[in-house]
């Protein structure tokens, strides 16, 4: 069971995106970080425990060419071996900022040579794998950036090719040992999954096709992937097999946003339809099949949910954005 | 975001406003014959090939104020006239509607639906001119060579790029406060009941499958909601059961238009916050707007026809209101029309004509 915490306000509504909250848990210093996209800027804040706002700072971003201002499709804190950056993709191209989004280490400008005039240009989809944090593009491509320990002598190191669509998400988790190798899946806007492992070179080790849906977004932990559809279903395959093993008919409309508590295995979905779900994953005992139970569904009301995230490692308290909502819904387990 | 938005903005919003005006001008019982001209020359005017050539190229959207000029035309293209009250009270009215209908779509291609609904209509409003109609079903052409191919992602990215356009509106309609689809903070009801979207399964099933594909276990869960699966696909095609009733004219005969002018005031800072700062891509904005209003051919009043003034009002007190908390919005820019000649002002702000 869970109750509604005190809400963190905002200074502007959340957009109307997917993957739309990220979250940095800093519990050493006692502190929550989140970054809600709300439109042509972001908007970042830090939280004491009980909720209270700290500090906030608003990112815009960078001016281009255009007759509007260019939107924000996505903020995320990267956690890499030696440092956090925090990253922002927009209309325009990729910014990388420290991560109390103080300084802007990085600028990388959005080509749109290949593209026709009747497609949207945009980077979407950050991910950090190792010392590279991973950037999904309009095209399909996803950048590859090598990251130094520490200054701004960030170099785009690979380019992936494997989608024909934009990019939704990208997921990553540590390489599980030989058994496993897979450690990053991308997904995109057909549905398609391609999943990689990571290295000098990255290297395609197998894709999942679509089935004439968006995947918004993606999870991947203990070498399962759990992917979110446009219809509402959360599916969990074989990394290194692609093999499909569970099927949930999970939400009523869109998937928005799914989250892992990676120690305890536990999963969030939220979707379009208000709800927000939890879920249990484990290894079946004969077999090893991955197997998912169902925890708890919270119904967030008249509210189209646009990004959700655990806030501890356990799992046991969350927080949900929605379209239109100036405000972080925070929930937390009762028990 | 996505180039492919305006031309679904633009006639989803131009079928809320004639449907508005349709009624308002049975409540003040405007002689049918000067009704029905009203109509005709606004959907002749929507229609126009040029304008729709311009529309249906490849563009980002324009900004609320532009668009609204292009509205504040549009409901002028005839003997009508509306004061400036009058037409805020309508582009509210539209543009809550659509957002609700946008909000409110199962399938993000129901928006196409969506449209359908708000041509089939404008398609009844003039039966009795062929020349017209053949230009709406023209139109109709357009968006299904256009947007019949679109995969569900680039939908769900017109969507996005709509609903970023309606962020922060929250302004209350009485229409909609009655009907329970609106609460009283201004914020939509969405149902966790009803009909799914179409090729959305009644969630509350686990299934698990072996390496073979062969399903091993299957639990149920409950999700909370209360959903029933959609009966059947709306057709897309230019004559069909649309099935969706988003879209279709909630304003019957006998029901009052009103807004609670409560809710304006909140809007009002939302538009005082893009009002105030200076846009140093005006310049470029009024361009486009300029090729697109140059494609409307707006007839002139000719001949003894005399105008008329409709008023979205139900009371003068209402209209008196309105009027104070929008007077100084007006300041912004008078009341002048628009003329290609006419440079941009000093401070390249868009001034609403």
């Amino acid at each position: 069971m869970f109750r509604r915490e005190r809400s963190i306000p905002l200074r502007g509504s959340a957009a109307a995106l997917c993957n739309n909250l990220s979250v940095l848990q800093l519990p050493v210093r006692n502190l929550t970080h989140f970054g809600v996209v709300h439109g042509p800027s972001a908007q970042l804040l830090s939280a004491a425990p009980e909720g209270v706002p700290l500090a906030q700072r608003q990112l815009q971003a960078k001016e281009g060419a255009g007759v509007s201002p260019p939107l924000i499709t996505q903020v995320h804190w990267c956690v890499l071996p030696f440092r956090v950056l925090l990253v922002l993709t927009s209309h325009r191209g990729i910014q990388m900022y420290e991560s109390d989004g103080s300084v802007m280490v990085y600028w990388h400008a959005l080509d749109a040579g290949d593209a026709s005039l009747v497609q949207a240009v945009f980077a979407r989809g950050i991910a950090a794998s190792g010392h590279f944090i991973c950037v999904g593009m309009w095209s399909g491509r996803v950048l590859v950036f090598d990251i130094p320990a520490k200054g701004p002598n960030i170099v785009l190191s690979e380019e992936l090719a494997g989608h024909q669509t934009p990019i939704t998400d990208i997921a990553t988790e540590p390489a599980q040992g030989q058994d496993c190798v897979a450690d990053m899946v991308t997904a995109d806007d057909s549905g398609l999954l391609c999943v990689w492992q990571s290295g000098p070179e990255f290297k395609l080790l197998t894709r999942i096709p679509g089935f004439g849906v968006p995947c918004p977004s993606v999870q991947l932990w203990q070498g399962t992937i759990a992917a979110g559809y446009g219809n509402g279903q959360v599916r969990l395959y074989e990394a290194s097999t692609g093999t499909l093993h569970v099927q949930i008919d999970a939400h009523a409309r869109a998937i928005c946003a799914l989250d892992l508590a990676p120690e305890v295995g536990k999963l969030l979905s939220a979707a379009e339809d208000t709800f927000v779900h939890i879920w249990q994953l484990s290894r079946s005992p004969e077999g090893g099949y991955i197997e998912v139970e169902h925890c708890h569904g919270e119904c967030v009301p008249d509210t189209q949910v646009c990004g959700a995230r655990f806030c501890d490692p356990s799992g046991s308290s969350f927080a949900v954005t929605g379209y239109d909502l100036a405000e972080i819904l925070r929930f937390s387990s009762v028990r | 975001m996505s180039v492919r938005t305006l031309p679904l903005l633009f006639l989803n919003l131009g079928g809320e406003m004639l449907y508005i005006l349709d009624q308002r001008l049975r409540a003040q019982n405007i002689p049918g014959d000067k009704a029905r001209k009203v109509l005709n020359d606004i959907i002749s005017t929507m229609f126009n090939r040029k304008f729709m050539e311009e529309l249906f190229k490849p563009q980002e959207l324009y900004s609320k104020k532009a668009l609204r000029t292009v509205y504040d035309r549009l409901a002028h293209a005839s003997i009508m006239r509306l004061n400036q009250a009058s037409m805020d009270k309508l582009y509210d009215l539209m543009t809550m509607a659509f957002k609700y209908q946008v909000l409110l779509c199962p399938r993000p291609k129901d928006v196409l639906l969506v449209t359908f609904n708000h041509l089939d209509a404008i398609k009844g409003f003039i039966q009795d001119s062929p020349t017209i109609l053949h230009q709406v079903d023209e139109t109709f052409q357009q968006l299904t060579e256009i947007y019949g191919g679109l995969s569900a992602g680039e939908f769900q990215l017109i969507r996005q790029t709509l609903l970023i356009f309606f962020q922060d509106l929250h302004i209350r309609v009485s229409i909609f406060l009655k009907d329970k689809v609106q609460n009283s903070n201004g914020r939509f009801v969405l149902p966790v009941s009803g009909p799914l979207p179409w090729g959305t399964k009644v969630p509350g099933l686990v299934r698990t499958f072996n390496n073979k594909g062969e399903e091993v276990r299957k639990v149920e869960f409950k999700h909370g909601g209360s959903y029933v699966a959609a009966p059947k696909e709306g057709s897309f095609e230019l004559y069909g059961d649309r099935v969706l009733k988003l879209g279709t004219n909630m304003y019957s005969v006998n029901r009052p238009v009103e807004t609670h002018m409560s809710g304006a005031s909140e809007n009002l800072a939302a538009q005082t916050q893009e009002s105030i700062a200076p846009n140093p891509l005006a310049k470029e904005e009024l361009n486009l707007l300029a090729r697109l209003i140059g494609g409307m051919e707006i007839k002139k009043p000719s001949g003894p026809e005399p105008g008329f003034r409709l008023n979205l009002f139900t009371t003068d007190e209402e209209e008196e209101t309105s009027r104070r908390t929008k007077s100084w919005l007006g300041s912004w820019g008078s009341l002048r029309s628009w003329t290609s000649q006419g440079g941009v002002p000093a401070r390249a702000m868009i001034c609403l004509p």
